[in-house]
């Protein structure tokens, strides 16, 4: 039951990580948003969302080297399905204004119903494509 | 904001950042095929993920009660919280696009990111074609905001 804890702990840091960022700046951690507003006007606007994605990247690296195990390790996954999975992802987050973070985090942290719907949407969605890719078709790994 | 709050933000966001990246890797959300495991509830489901979103949320569920009582946030004059509240056809679509690119994939927006750390290939190549899919989606919108402007004018 270790790594279930450890899926726990992980969890809750991300729920210590987005209470700062609300209670001391007053804004939604939602990832694909930071993203997005990372390239709008305004020098703080652009600078906190900046400092954010660089400050996680730089503490995933060092946390790598303490979990190994959660190292992205797979190795033939074809490149036309990351593609496309990347631009889904990015062109769906966008229109329904979030991801796991914003919507699920954030947005089930907050009791709204407008993200209860998006979270139990994209959950069974991808359920949903998983067992078409992997067991209907299996054309994935 | 004078150049002291500025500064309290900025740190802010940089705490707030690394403990993001540090519950990413905890959890075990950055290694893809976990994450399809999790969503294989057909095949060799992998319940663990399901503790991720669920000590999360079981955080901000408490934290954000007490917060958002706050008459402000501690470094900045105001909250900015999302103001939608109807569930438009854009959630609904955007949600399953977006549901069916995590499927495929095993990534989401933060975990996609957090694998630009150790400089995962999969990670670099998703993250530039997740950039570029919502660069179209805005692309798309701005100029049917422009066809409608010119057509009612």
């Amino acid at each position: 039951m270790q790594i279930t804890y450890s899926a726990l702990a992980g969890g809750a840091l991300i729920g210590c990580s987005v209470t700062l960022l609300l209670a001391c700046n007053g804004r939604i951690a939602g990832i694909s948003g930071i993203i997005n507003g990372a390239y709008s006007n305004g020098s703080v606007e652009r600078g906190w969302r900046l400092l954010f994605l660089v400050s996680l990247i730089g503490s995933a690296a060092v946390a790598f080297h303490f979990f190994p195990q959660s190292l992205p390790h797979r190795l033939s996954f074809p490149p036309f399905a990351l593609i496309t999975a990347g631009l889904a992802v990015g062109f769906g987050t966008r229109m329904g204004s979030g991801c796991t973070s914003g919507h699920g985090v954030c947005g089930l942290g907050r009791l709204s119903l407008r993200s209860l719907v998006a979270v139990l949407i994209f959950m069974a969605t991808a359920m949903l494509t998983v067992a078409v890719t992997r067991h209907v078709w299996a054309v994935l790994p | 904001m004078g150049r002291i709050a500025v500064k309290t933000f900025l740190l802010c966001a940089l705490l707030s950042g690394a403990l993001f990246g540090a519950g990413l890797v905890v959890s075990g959300m950055t290694d893809p095929e976990r994450v399809i495991g999790f969503l294989d509830i057909f095949g060799h489901f992998d319940p663990r993920l399901a503790f991720v979103l669920g000590g999360a949320v079981l955080v901000t569920i408490v934290t954000f009660r007490v917060v958002l009582r706050m008459p402000k946030p501690l470094a900045a004059p105001r909250f900015e919280l999302p103001s939608a509240r109807q569930i438009d056809w854009q959630l609904i679509v955007g949600a399953t696009i977006f549901g069916i690119g995590w499927g495929i994939g095993g990534y989401c927006p933060g975990p996609a990111v957090a694998g630009l750390g150790v400089g995962s290939s999969e990670a670099i190549w998703f993250v530039a074609a997740m950039l570029a899919g919502s660069n179209i989606y805005r692309w798309a919108t701005a100029r049917k905001k422009l066809h409608v402007a010119t057509s009612t004018t």
